[in-house]
C-alpha cells in the first residue's frame, strides 16, 4: 500500500507533462477544429529558438522566454492561420489532419536547418528556472525546480483555459467558429479574426509547454516531442478531445499508472518490457475503441456545408474519348521508353533507385486504397508493409521458403492484420480511425519489433533473391523488371477495384452511409475489405522492398515518421489516382537524388521540407497537385480543340429538366447528398 | 397476414415519450399514408422501422419475421426500400449508376476477388434492368449526367428509382414532396402510382402534404404527440374531429 501511495506521488511529476500537453492538444481542437499532429512540431519551434538564444548567446532567461515564447509563439500561430488553415476551416477534418501532418514533416527540418541542429545538436536543453535540475526534498520524495514549475502552469492553464471558454466571449467566439464559421459569419462575428486569435492562442501554448519540457530531453530534437505528443493523445482521448478538465485529469492518470506499473510490474518480465514503453499506445488504443465518449461520435458536420459545390469528379472521366486514347497511347509510350532507358543506359546506381522508386509506387497505391477510395486516413500503412517485409524475411530464413512465395504469404498477413485492425476501429470516422492506426504503428515500433522473431533483434535478417528456373532476380536488371510487372499488375488490380463493385460501393458510403445501407449495402464489411486490400498491397510492396535490398530493415525503411511522411506525399500529389501513387514513389526516391544532391547541392533535410510544404498545395488543392494539374491542362487542351470544332464548350449546355421548369438551383441535390 | 405489423412501438428520448404505444399495419400491395403535424414522431417512427433507432417498447415485424434485431443493411435486402426526407444521393454518380449500385447490392454478388480480375463492372444484364426502371419513372433523358446537376424533383425519382432496384415488397418514402414545388409534387404524385402498378408494391408514406397523401392513398393513420389520434379510410379519417382539430385545423 505504501509503495503504491508512493508511486501515485511519484507519478504526479510526469502526470503534469501530459496534461499540459494534452491540454494544448485539446485547446487546438476546440478552437481550429484541427487535431493537430504538429502541435509537437510548434512546441520544438520555441524550444529550438530559446535553446539557441539562452545557452548559446547567453540571453537570461526572461529575455530569452519572451522572444521565443510570448512573440515567436503566437507569431508562428498567425503565420500558420493567415497560409494555411484559414483556407481549410471549412475543410474535412481529415484534410485538416494531412495539413498538419505536412507541417510536423517540414517544420522540424526548418528549425534545424536556420539553427544548424544538424552539425551542433543541441544537447543539454534548460528550463524557465535557473538551476532547474536543483532538487527539493518531501521525506522520501524529490521534485526538481522544472518539474514545480511544470506543474505550476499545468494547473494555471487548466483553470485558466476553463475560464476563457467558460466565461468570456472570445471563448465562445472560437469555439463557434470551428462549429460553423459561416454560420458565425452571418451572426456578425469576424470568423477569421476568431480563427486567427485561436491559432496565436494554442501557438502560444505549444511553445510555452515547448520551453517547460525540454529539460525531460539529453537532446533537444523533433522527434523526442513527436513521442511525447502521441503519449499525450491518449489523455486528449479520455477528454473525448473537448473537455479540458478531463484532459488534466487524463493526463495526470496517465502518468500515474505508469509509475504504477513500473512499481509493480517485475522489472525484467515480457510485460514489463512490453507494456510500460507501450503503455500510452495501449491506452489511446482502448480509449478510442471503448471510450464512450468517442465510440459513434460523427464529427460536427458544418450545417451551412450546403453552399459548398460538389466535389469535382476525375479530371480523366470529363475527357473525350479520342483525348483519353491518345493519353493512354503517350503514358504507354513514355513508360516503355522509360523501361528502356533504365535497362540499357542507366548504372547500377540508378538503376536500383528507379527499383527502388518502382517499389514505392506499389506500396503507395495502398494509401490509393485506403485513402483516395475509402476517404480514410491510415497511419500505419509503413507497418502493414514492415510486416509484409519482416514476413518475407523470416519465413524465408527459418523455413527454407522461396522468396516470392513468402512474399505473398507476407502480403496475406498484413491483410489479415489489416482487417483485424479495422474491425475494432471501425466505428470510428475520420481523424479517430486516424488516431487508431497511429496508436498501433507506434505500438509495433515500440513493442512488437523489440522482438527478434519480428525483426530480427540488432541486425535486420537477410533476404535472398529469387531464382525461377534460368531467370535469376540477383540480377539487378531482371529484378528491375519483375518490380516493373509487379506494379502493372497491382495498378490494374486498383483500377479494376475501383471502377468494380467495391470501388462503387465505398463510392456510394463515402456519399451517404444511410442511402447506401438502405440499398443493402454493408458499411463495415466494405470498410474491412478496403482496409485489408490496402494492409495487403502495402504488405506485398514492403516485401518487395526488403527483396530489392536484400534486407528486412525496419529502422530504415518503415519507421512510423516515414509512414507518416509517405501519407503526406501522396495525398499531397493525389491519392485519388494510380498515377498520383506512381508520381510519389518517383517523387519519393528520384527528387532528391536528382534535384536536391545533384542539381541543387543541398541537404536531403529539404525533401522533408519540399514535400511537408507541399500541404500547403494540398491546402487549397484538396484534390492534390496532380489532379489540379491534369485538369488545367485538360481544360486547355480541350478549349483548344473546340475552337478548332468551333463548338461550344461543355459547361454552356442547360441544365436537364425532364419537362419541368428547373425549380431548385442547380446544385440542390448534391449540395445536400 | 399483414406485410408490415409495427405493435405498441414505444420510444422515448431523455423524459419524453416520442412515440406511445404506435400500432401501424400495412397489406401488400396497398398505399398507406402516416400524417401528422410536425413533431408528431412520424420520422421517429420511420427511423425505428429501418432500425436506425431502437424502440423501448413494443415489436415490429415484417413479412411475419420479428425485425429488432435485423440491422439497417439487412432490412433492405429483406425487401424494405425506402427514400429520404433529406435527399441522399452518391455524389458523382449518374442516375444510372444509382440504380446500377443497388441492382448490384440486391444480387449480392460483389466479391473482391471478381473485382481483381476485372470481372466487377455491371452486366449486361444488369445494364437492362436498371435501364427498365430508368425508363418507367422517366428518367431516360438525365440518366448519364451527374446527380449534383440535376433539380431535387428529379433527385426524388432517382431516390425511388434506387430503391425499386432492390426489388422491395415494401417502400417507406420520407415526405417525398418536401421541398418539390406544385408541379414537381404532381409528377410524384403520377409516378408513384404508375411504380405501384407495374412494380406491386406496398408503400408507407410519411407525409405532410395533405393533398398530396389523399391523391394516392386508400388508408391513412394520424399522429399527434405521439399517439396515434386517428385511422382508417381517406374518407373516414379526413372526416373525423378529432384530425380536423389536431392537424388540419387551419386548413379547413
Amino acid at each position: 500500500m505504501q509503495e503504491l501511495i508512493s508511486a501515485v506521488i511519484r507519478g504526479v511529476p510526469i502526470g503534469c507533462v501530459y496534461a499540459l500537453v494534452a491540454l494544448g492538444f485539446v485547446l487546438t481542437y476546440k478552437t481550429s477544429g484541427v487535431f493537430n499532429l504538429a502541435f509537437g512540431a510548434q512546441a520544438f519551434v520555441s524550444a529550438a529558438v530559446y535553446y539557441v538564444l539562452r545557452i548559446r548567446h547567453g540571453w537570461p532567461i526572461w529575455a530569452a522566454f519572451v522572444i521565443a515564447v510570448v512573440l515567436l509563439g503566437p507569431l508562428l500561430g498567425l503565420l500558420l492561420d493567415r497560409a494555411l488553415f484559414r483556407y481549410l476551416r471549412t475543410a474535412p477534418t481529415v484534410a485538416k489532419l494531412v495539413t498538419s501532418l505536412g507541417l510536423l514533416v517540414a517544420v522540424p527540418g526548418i528549425v534545424s536547418l536556420l539553427l544548424n541542429f544538424g552539425n551542433s545538436p543541441a544537447y543539454g536543453p534548460t528550463g524557465i528556472m535557473y538551476h532547474g535540475d536543483v532538487a527539493y526534498h518531501f521525506g522520501s520524495y524529490a521534485l526538481q525546480r522544472d518539474q514545480i514549475a511544470t506543474i505550476v502552469v499545468t494547473l494555471l492553464a487548466a483553470i485558466g483555459l476553463t475560464a476563457i471558454f467558460r466565461f468570456t466571449a472570445i471563448g465562445l467566439r472560437m469555439r463557434a467558429v470551428v462549429e460553423s464559421p459561416r454560420m458565425t459569419e452571418l451572426a456578425g462575428v469576424n470568423a477569421d479574426r476568431v480563427g486567427a486569435v485561436s491559432w496565436m492562442l494554442s501557438s502560444f501554448f505549444a511553445g510555452l509547454a515547448g520551453v517547460l519540457l525540454a529539460p525531460l530531453f539529453p537532446q533537444l530534437s523533433s522527434e523526442n516531442y513527436f513521442l511525447l505528443i502521441v503519449a499525450a493523445i491518449a489523455a486528449a482521448a479520455f477528454a473525448s478531445l473537448t473537455s479540458l478538465p478531463m484532459a488534466f485529469l487524463g493526463g495526470l492518470l496517465l502518468g500515474i499508472v505508469n509509475q504504477i506499473l513500473t512499481v509493480k510490474l517485475p522489472t525484467d518480465s515480457i510485460l514489463a518490457q512490453g507494456l510500460r514503453p507501450s503503455l500510452p499506445f495501449v491506452a489511446l488504443f482502448l480509449l478510442l475503441v471503448l471510450w464512450p465518449g468517442l465510440k459513434n461520435r460523427r464529427e460536427v458536420t458544418d450545417p451551412l456545408a450546403g453552399v459548398d459545390p460538389p466535389p469535382p469528379g476525375f479530371a480523366a472521366d470529363e475527357r473525350s474519348v479520342a483525348l483519353t486514347r491518345a493519353t493512354h497511347v503517350f503514358g504507354a509510350l513514355v513508360a516503355l521508353g522509360f523501361t528502356w532507358w533504365i535497362l540499357t543506359q542507366a548504372d547500377s546506381f540508378w538503376l536500383a533507385l528507379f527499383t527502388q522508386a518502382v517499389v514505392f509506387s506499389v506500396i503507395f497505391l495502398s494509401i490509393t486504397v485506403i485513402n483516395g477510395m475509402a476517404g480514410q486516413i491510415s497511419l500505419c500503412q509503413a507497418t502493414f508493409a514492415a510486416i509484409g517485409a519482416l514476413a518475407t524475411a523470416q519465413l524465408a530464413n527459418n523455413f527454407g521458403m522461396s522468396v516470392l512465395a513468402t512474399m505473398v504469404i507476407g502480403a496475406v498477413l498484413a491483410a489479415a492484420v489489416g482487417a483485424l485492425l479495422a474491425l475494432p476501429a471501425l466505428r470510428l470516422g475520420g481523424i479517430f480511425l486516424a488516431l487508431a492506426t497511429l496508436a498501433f504503428a507506434l505500438f509495433f515500433e515500440n513493442v512488437m519489433v523489440k522482438f527478434s522473431w519480428v525483426s530480427g533483434g540488432r541486425v535486420p535478417p537477410t533476404v535472398p533473391r529469387p531464382v525461377i528456373g534460368s531467370i535469376n532476380f540477383n540480377s539487378d536488371k531482371n529484378f528491375f523488371l519483375l518490380s516493373v510487372v509487379v506494379l502493372a499488375i497491382v495498378s490494374v488490380v486498383v483500377i479494376f477495384v475501383r471502377s468494380g463493385t467495391t470501388g462503387r460501393y465505398l463510392d456510394a458510403l463515402r456519399s451517404s452511409e444511410v442511402a447506401a445501407s438502405s440499398i443493402g449495402i454493408n458499411p463495415a464489411r466494405a470498410r474491412i475489405t478496403a482496409f485489408a486490400l490496402s494492409a495487403g498491397i502495402a504488405g506485398l510492396g514492403g516485401g518487395l522492398l526488403a527483396i530489392q535490398e536484400k534486407f528486412a530493415n525496419y529502422q530504415a525503411d518503415f519507421s512510423v515518421v516515414f509512414g507518416l511522411f509517405w501519407v503526406v506525399l501522396v495525398v499531397s500529389i493525389g491519392a485519388r489516382t494510380v498515377e498520383g501513387a506512381i508520381q510519389g514513389g518517383f517523387g519519393l526516391k528520384i527528387f532528391p537524388e536528382l534535384i536536391l544532391l545533384r542539381l541543387l547541392h543541398v541537404s536531403s533535410t529539404w525533401q522533408f521540407i519540399v514535400f511537408g510544404l507541399g500541404a500547403i498545395a494540398y491546402a487549397k488543392n484538396p484534390e492534390g497537385t496532380l489532379e489540379a494539374g491534369k485538369r488545367k491542362s485538360l481544360n486547355f487542351i480541350q478549349r483548344l480543340l473546340d475552337k478548332r470544332a468551333g463548338r461550344a464548350s461543355p459547361d454552356d449546355q442547360p441544365v436537364a429538366t425532364l419537362d419541368l421548369p428547373p425549380t431548385e438551383p442547380a446544385s440542390a441535390v448534391g449540395s445536400e447528398a | 397476414m399483414s406485410l408490415l405489423l409495427a405493435d405498441a412501438v414505444t420510444k422515448r428520448f431523455a423524459g419524453i415519450t416520442a412515440l406511445d404505444n404506435v400500432s401501424i399495419d400495412v397489406e401488400a400491395d396497398e398505399i398507406v399514408g402516416l400524417i401528422g403535424p410536425n413533431g408528431a414522431g412520424k420520422t421517429t417512427f420511420f427511423n425505428c422501422l429501418l432500425g436506425l433507432l431502437k424502440p423501448d417498447g413494443g415489436e415490429i415485424t415484417f413479412d411475419g419475421r420479428d425485425l429488432t434485431r435485423v440491422p439497417t443493411h439487412r432490412r433492405a435486402r429483406l425487401g424494405i426500400g425506402r427514400t429520404f426526407q433529406r435527399i441522399e444521393l452518391f455524389t458523382g454518380m449518374t442516375p444510372r449508376e444509382h440504380l446500377l449500385v443497388a441492382e448490384r447490392a440486391r444480387r449480392g454478388t460483389g466479391a473482391l476477388w471478381k473485382d481483381v480480375i476485372g470481372r466487377g463492372r455491371p452486366t449486361a444484364e444488369e445494364q437492362e434492368r436498371a435501364e427498365a426502371t430508368l425508363t418507367l419513372l422517366g428518367l431516360m433523358p438525365v440518366a448519364d449526367r451527374k446527380v449534383e446537376a440535376l433539380s431535387l424533383g428529379i433527385g426524388r425519382l432517382v431516390e425511388v428509382g434506387r430503391a425499386l432496384m432492390t426489388e422491395p415488397s415494401l417502400l417507406l418514402l420520407d415526405e417525398p414532396s418536401s421541398g418539390l414545388d406544385r408541379n414537381e409534387t404532381s409528377l410524384l404524385a403520377s409516378t408513384l402510382r404508375e411504380v405501384q402498378r407495374e412494380r406491386k408494391m406496398a408503400i408507407l408514406l410519411v407525409e405532410h402534404d395533405v393533398d398530396f397523401v389523399r391523391s394516392l392513398v386508400s388508408r391513412v393513420f394520424v399522429l399527434d404527440f405521439g399517439t396515434l389520434i386517428a385511422a382508417g379510410t381517406t374518407h373516414d379519417v379526413f372526416a373525423d374531429a378529432a384530425v380536423r382539430r389536431a392537424y388540419l385545423g387551419e386548413m379547413v
